[in-house]
C-alpha cells in the first residue's frame, strides 16, 4: 500500500503539491509513483526562472527502467530545481515527499484555483482504481 | 528466390486472425495520391551473372585514376586483414543484434571502438557510432540546444570553413527543429576563422559554436583562442575533427582551458575504402555530464549475475524504444560493418601507426604543394600551416584543366569554384601516405602540361 500523505495535494499523473509558507509550491513524484518506476539514476529539474504552464512535461525522472516526464500540476514560475538530485537521484526514491523534491514553482495568479488537484482521498481511489 | 518466409496459408491466417481481408486493406489510411504504384526509370532486373557482368564493365570505365581529391573523403591504405576479419560471419551484419546482449562479441567490439574514440578525441564518453561525419554534426548541433539549458537561442555559429556539405546536412536537419544557423566568415589570407571576428557576437546567447580541425581547406584553425572565447562568452564547443589527424594534433578535450563539450567526425579514414560515397560512419564523443543528451547507442562494461564481465547496452533510457517522441534522436542503429572494419583498422594500426600515417600524409602534402606551386601559374591560396589538404589558385579556370588531367588518369582535386565562388580559379588537392614520390612528380608534369595546353587553346 503506497504512502499517501493527507496534508498533499495530488494528481492524476502521480505528482505531489505542498504549499509552502510563502505562497510557493513544492512539487514531486509521488511514493506510488516512485515504486513503479524503481530506483532513480538520473533526475533532470528546471532551471529557476523557467515559465511553466500546468500539464507541460517540467522534470524528467529516469530510473533503471523508464525515463518519465513530470508534468507540472499549475501553471507558474519554476523558482528552484532541486540541484541535490543530480548527484543522489535515489533521493527520490528513499524521500518521495520529503528530500526528494523535484522542484518549487510560484503559481501564477488565480492558478492554483484553476488547477485539477486531488485531494489524499481521492488521489487514493485513483490508485485503487489502477489496482495499486 | 524469395527471402519472404511466410507461405500464402501463413498469411491468410494472419490476416484471418486481426479480422482484415487482404493486405491492401491494412494500408487503406494512406491517401491514394502518395501512393507510388509503379516506379519510372527503374528498369527491369537483373539476375547475378548479369549484375556482376555490368558491374565489372562500369567499374572498368571508372579505371584506376590516381587521386588527389580528399575534400572529406580520404584514400587510405587498409590492412589486408580489416576486412578479412570484418567479413566473417560473426561480424558481417550491419547492425546491432535486436538481441543485443545475445551477441556479445559484437558488443564488446563496439566498447572497444568507443574507448578508441573517447581516446582519440580526448572526451570521456563515445557513443556507437553515428551516420556519418555530416549527420554526426548536425545531430551534434541538436545535442548542445539540450545539453546547454540556459541558452534558450538555439543559435549555432558555423564557419564557412567547415564542410559545405555539413553545413547543408545540418540546415537540412536541425533548422526544422528550431536551430538558427549563422555563418562566420573566414580570413581570405589565411583560410581560417579570426578569433577577432567572434566580438561582434559577445553578449549574444548563443547556444553553441563549431569549430573544424583541420578546416575544410585543410587549414588548422586557433582551435585554443576560439574554444577559450565561445567558453569565455557561455557558449558550447562543437568539434568537427579528422580521425587520422588525431593521431598528431591536440585532441578536442584538450582544445584551450576547458576543451571542447563536443566531438564528431567522420570515420571512413579509419580502414574504410573510397567507394562511390559510401557507406562511412560518423562518430560522437562527450563529457561524462552530457552523455544523457548524446544521440545513438552506448554500449557499457559490466559484470553479470556470476560476477563474469559482459558488455551491455547502457543509458537506454534515452532512446526512442523507451521515450518515443521525446527520445535523442532517432538513430537507433549504427553504421556496425564499417565501425568494425575501423575497430580492427586502429587496433592494428596502433597509436604509432597512425600518427606515422599522419605524419606521412602530412609530408606528401607539403611535398604535392612545393611540386605544384613551381608550375607557373599556379599559387598557394592560403598562408600558414595544413594537414593533409590545401588550397591552390590557377589562373585560369579549373575545370578545362582537371578535364585534361582526367585524361591523363589523374584525379587532380576539386574545383572549389561552386562552393567558394570568392576564391577564383581554386583547386582544393590532398595526399595521403598512399601517394609516392613518382606519383606527386607525375602529378606536377602532367599539371604543367595541362596548364600549358590551356595557355595555347
Amino acid at each position: 500500500m503506497s504512502n499517501v500523505p493527507a496534508d498533499l495535494k495530488y494528481t492524476k499523473s502521480h505528482e505531489w503539491v505542498r504549499t509552502l509558507v510563502d505562497g510557493t509550491l513544492e512539487i514531486g513524484i509521488t511514493d506510488h509513483a516512485q515504486h513503479a518506476l524503481g530506483d532513480m539514476v538520473f533526475i533532470e529539474v528546471p532551471e529557476a526562472g523557467r515559465a511553466v504552464r500546468a500539464g507541460e512535461a517540467c522534470a524528467v525522472v529516469e530510473s533503471v527502467k523508464a525515463a518519465s516526464d513530470v508534468y507540472a500540476p499549475v501553471t507558474g514560475e519554476v523558482t528552484a530545481g532541486n540541484a541535490a538530485l543530480a548527484a543522489e537521484p535515489e533521493t527520490v526514491n528513499a524521500q518521495p515527499y520529503g528530500a526528494g523534491w523535484l522542484l518549487r514553482l510560484k503559481p501564477a495568479s488565480g492558478a492554483l484555483a484553476a488547477a485539477e488537484l486531488l485531494s489524499a482521498a481521492d488521489y487514493q481511489k485513483v490508485l485503487e482504481a489502477e489496482g495499486g | 528466390m524469395a527471402f519472404i518466409p511466410h507461405t500464402s496459408a501463413d498469411v491468410a491466417a494472419m490476416l484471418a486472425a486481426i479480422g482484415v481481408k487482404d493486405i491492401e486493406e491494412l494500408f487503406a489510411e494512406i491517401p491514394p495520391s502518395l501512393r507510388v504504384r509503379s516506379l519510372p526509370g527503374i528498369p527491369e532486373a537483373l539476375n547475378e551473372m548479369q549484375i556482376g557482368r555490368l558491374m565489372t564493365e562500369r567499374a572498368r570505365a571508372d579505371g584506376t585514376a590516381l587521386s588527389f581529391i580528399g575534400a572529406g573523403a580520404y584514400e587510405h591504405h587498409i590492412p589486408a586483414a580489416v576486412w578479412a576479419i570484418a567479413t566473417r560471419g560473426e561480424f558481417y551484419s550491419a547492425y546491432t543484434p535486436y538481441q543485443a546482449e545475445a551477441s556479445q562479441g559484437t558488443l564488446q567490439l563496439i566498447y572497444e571502438f568507443q574507448t578508441m574514440i573517447a581516446r582519440l578525441t580526448g572526451m570521456e564518453v563515445a557513443n556507437a557510432s553515428m551516420y556519418d561525419g555530416a549527420s554526426a554534426t548536425a545531430e551534434a548541433a541538436l545535442m548542445a540546444v539540450r545539453a546547454h539549458r540556459k541558452s534558450k537561442s538555439a543559435r549555432i555559429l558555423v564557419p564557412t570553413t567547415l564542410h559545405p556539405h555539413y553545413r547543408r546536412v545540418a540546415v537540412a536537419a536541425a533548422s526544422n527543429q528550431g536551430l538558427k544557423f549563422a555563418e562566420l566568415p573566414y580570413c581570405t589570407e589565411e583560410g581560417i576563422i579570426p578569433v577577432a571576428s567572434l566580438a561582434k557576437y559577445a553578449g549574444e546567447d548563443i547556444t553553441a559554436i563549431v569549430i573544424a580541425q583541420p578546416n575544410f581547406f585543410g587549414r588548422l584553425e586557433d582551435v585554443d583562442a576560439l574554444t577559450d572565447w565561445a567558453h569565455a562568452h557561455g557558449m558550447l564547443v562543437i568539434a568537427v575533427v579528422n580521425p587520422t589527424a588525431l593521431a598528431l594534433l591536440k585532441a578536442p578535450g584538450e582544445w584551450g582551458t576547458r576543451g571542447a563539450d563536443i566531438a564528431v567526425g567522420e570515420g571512413q579514414p579509419l580502414g574504410v575504402p573510397l567507394s562511390s560515397g559510401g557507406p562511412y560512419f560518423g562518430f560522437m564523443a562527450t563529457r561524462l555530464e552530457y552523455v544523457r543528451q548524446m544521440p545513438g547507442r552506448i554500449v557499457g562494461r559490466t559484470l553479470d549475475a556470476a560476477g563474469r564481465e559482459g558488455f551491455t547496452l547502457t543509458l537506454q533510457a534515452r532512446e526512442q524504444h523507451i521515450r518515443r517522441a521525446k527520445a535523442t534522436s532517432n538513430i537507433c542503429t549504427n553504421q556496425g560493418l564499417a565501425v568494425t572494419a575501423a575497430t580492427i583498422y586502429l587496433s592494428l594500426m596502433g597509436p604509432q601507426g597512425l600518427a606515422r600515417t599522419a605524419a606521412a600524409s602530412h609530408a606528401r602534402t607539403r611535398e604535392l604543394i612545393a611540386g605544384l606551386t613551381r608550375v607557373p601559374g599556379v599559387r598557394l591560396a592560403f598562408t600558414g600551416p595544413c594537414f593533409h589538404e590545401a588550397v591552390l589558385q590557377l589562373d585560369r579556370p579549373v575545370a578545362p584543366v582537371l578535364k585534361a588531367l582526367g585524361s591523363r588518369g589523374i584525379q587532380g582535386g576539386l574545383d572549389l569554384g561552386g562552393y567558394y565562388p570568392e576564391l577564383g580559379n581554386a583547386l582544393l588537392v590532398c595526399a595521403t601516405e598512399t601517394k609516392s614520390s613518382a606519383d606527386l612528380e607525375r602529378y606536377r608534369v602532367s599539371l604543367s602540361e595541362a596548364v600549358q595546353a590551356a595557355r595555347a587553346a
